[in-house]
């Protein structure tokens, strides 16, 4: 097992290289040209100002060059700075960073909670109308598309009917707190303002929904396979003949055996959440790093789309990783070389 | 005459319920592909009525911004969308079938470097990297096309490359090369032909997914420029007519329907394939 954990410790560095240089190679094979970013367009024909920028962003050196710079400085963390907001890419990156992972991680434990519910009970009522339409919560999870479904529940919840909060993470006219972990929802209360923290939780409730509605189908049908099995071994029919209430059994017996592939499950949904969430922060104007790399990406700012990419993909590196590891560390009859 | 009980419809027992209506969802839209023009009344890129009006007879979904029926825009999405799912798994299953099948069979560095190729695609949240890709390539469908087989192919490379490690240990296999069969001959002949089915199965379940990629891709403008009827870039259309409700619902239904149609058929099949579950 420490063999194994060593071993992917080390492959580390490599792949998150391989990331580095695979999204740098991507965007920089490129058709678009990044200089109308930069330069407005009645100043493209004025060639002075042209080889100014282009020696700004290093953009008339080769492609080996820029890429041995970009590494160099990427060491130093340097990403590089937004042609569009022209501040430091990893600045930016950092400011938005926690917006998404509140967002992401609100969703996640939305996912768990409807999905193992949903699970366990369609697995205690298999073949019933219970069993039925967790499956069809599941199978449509899946298949609705995260930007139409934020926009129809905001104009349901928020427009018509008027019970839910609108885009944002707070109210408009509310000042938000001064920042220091970025997590509004820990922001607010470090700030001691209490009816702030219920108005960050209120505006996570749809956005979170809407996000991890897919994990939450998915986790309850991974739960309700495992839960089958369990439900037909061996000491759950001593448990009960033992006289525990079905309560006992079904939660304390039977669930706790299916926890190491629910939770390995949860981790991996963490990859789902990453790209759904560059969707649902678009509509639900969420200032994290999703809505940034859609505007970095519709506004060629190629700085900006390389960081976020990689940004990203180290991200998603780590918490497979860790959920690899935990997988292994919680379930000792996996062996691996 | 005799009597005989009118003829019945027999359901054979692999058509589950789920399963039936999967493919009646998927028929649907591969109907309206081919023959969208003939189902609707309307142009789809005509200016046919006033614009934003509400769903009335003449116009069931409703009009866009511009005064286009939905309906008809709706329809002839599908022969964009579905072309579009199509020619990415088709291409993605070529790659990543051709380099898993070259790893697995010579395997040694060859093996290596294909498959942290694929580790590293794979390292991505697939929607940044199709962004990004799209965004450098530059808005289009054809773009966004070329950046979702990126994303995609490494999934078949390994799923091939697996089948391939393990049809090769097989008796038959050894029984050719004692033979003297060449190595192409036993990886084409004796190898592939038995590696293809999970790779298809599992790209016809992907097209579902593939779908929902490229709307979101055409949503934040990345794919379908205007006025192409395409699904993603028409809700994109619905959410800056926010309070117009229709504008985005026929897309929206359009993209869930097809999408929740492959989700039924891969249900179903599993059902079939693993009764365990039932």
């Amino acid at each position: 097992m420490t063999r194994y954990i060593l071993r992917r410790l080390i492959a580390m560095p490599f792949l998150v290289l391989g990331i580095v240089t695979l999204a740098f190679l991507l965007t920089s094979v490129t058709k678009g040209d990044p200089l109308t970013a930069i330069v407005s367009d009645r100043q493209l024909n004025n060639p002075e100002v042209v080889a100014a920028a282009k020696a700004k962003w290093g953009l008339d050196r080769s492609l080996p060059e820029r890429y041995a710079i970009y590494v160099g400085n990427l060491l130093t963390g340097d990403m590089g700075t937004s042609f569009i907001t022209r501040r430091p890419v990893a600045q930016d990156v950092l400011y938005r960073l926690p917006a998404t992972m509140e967002l992401v991680i609100a969703a996640m434990a939305v996912g768990a909670t409807i999905g193992i519910s949903l699970g366990v009970l369609a697995a205690y009522f298999r073949n019933t109308v219970i069993d039925h339409v967790a499956r069809l919560f599941a199978l449509f999870g899946s298949s609705i598309p995260v930007f139409w479904l934020g926009l129809a529940l905001l104009y349901v919840f928020s427009v018509q009917w008027g019970v839910l909060p609108g885009p944002g993470r707070l109210d408009a006219r509310a000042t938000p707190p001064p920042m220091v972990t970025g997590f509004m929802t820990i922001d607010t209360l470090l700030a001691g303002d209490f009816r702030l923290f219920l108005d960050a939780v209120w505006h996570l409730i749809l956005p979170a929904f809407v996000l991890g509605w897919a994990v939450a189908g998915t986790i309850s049908r991974l739960v309700r396979a495992n839960m089958l099995e369990v439900l037909s071994r061996e000491f759950i029919l001593t448990a009960r003949a033992k006289g525990a209430g079905e309560f006992r059994v079904v939660i304390r017996h039977a669930l706790r055996n299916t926890m190491v592939p629910t939770l390995t499950v949860i981790g991996y949904s963490f990859a789902y959440l990453l790209t759904g969430a560059v969707l649902t922060e678009t509509i639900f104007s969420w200032p994290g790093m999703g809505s940034y790399a859609v505007d970095a990406a519709r506004g060629l700012d190629f700085p900006a789309i390389i960081g976020v990419t990689i940004v990203g993909g180290v991200v998603f590196l780590v918490t497979n990783l860790l959920t690899d590891i935990a997988y292994v560390v919680a379930n000792p009859r996996v062996r691996l070389g | 005459m005799s009597v005989l009980s009118a003829p019945r419809f027999v359901r054979p027992r692999w058509l589950s319920l789920p399963l039936m209506v999967g493919i009646a969802l998927v028929l649907f839209w591969l109907v309206a592909t081919v023959a969208a023009p003939w189902m609707t009344v309307h142009d789809p890129l005509d200016m046919v009525g006033r614009r934003l009006q509400a769903p009335s007879w003449d116009h069931l979904l409703g009009t866009d911004a511009l005064g286009r029926d939905v309906l008809s825009r709706t329809l002839h999405g599908a022969r964009h969308s579905i072309p579009i799912a199509v020619t990415v798994v088709a291409v993605a299953v070529a790659i990543g079938a051709f380099l898993g099948a070259l790893a697995g069979f010579i395997g040694g560095i060859v093996d290596t470097v294909i498959m942290r190729l694929v580790d590293v695609t794979l390292s991505f949240p697939p929607m940044l990297l199709a962004m990004a890709v799209a965004a450098s390539l530059g808005p289009g469908l054809e773009n966004a096309t070329i950046a979702m087989v990126i994303v995609w192919w490494p999934v078949y490379a390994r799923l091939m490359r697996a089948q391939v490690l393990e049809v090769r240990e097989r008796e038959h296999v050894e029984a050719a090369v004692a033979s003297g069969a060449t190595q192409t001959r036993v990886l084409t002949k004796h190898v592939l032909p038995l590696c293809w089915t999970p790779v298809l199965i599992s790209a016809t379940m992907d097209l579902g997914q593939v779908i929902l990629l490229a709307a979101s891709l055409s949503f934040i403008g990345l794919g379908a420029t205007p006025p192409t009827p395409e699904w993603g870039s028409m809700i994109s259309d619905g959410a800056s007519q926010f309070y117009s409700w229709w504008v985005a619902l026929g897309p929206g239904l359009a993209i869930l329907t097809i999408v929740l149609g492959f989700n039924f058929i891969g249900d179903g099949l599993h059902d079939y394939f693993d009764p365990r579950s039932k």
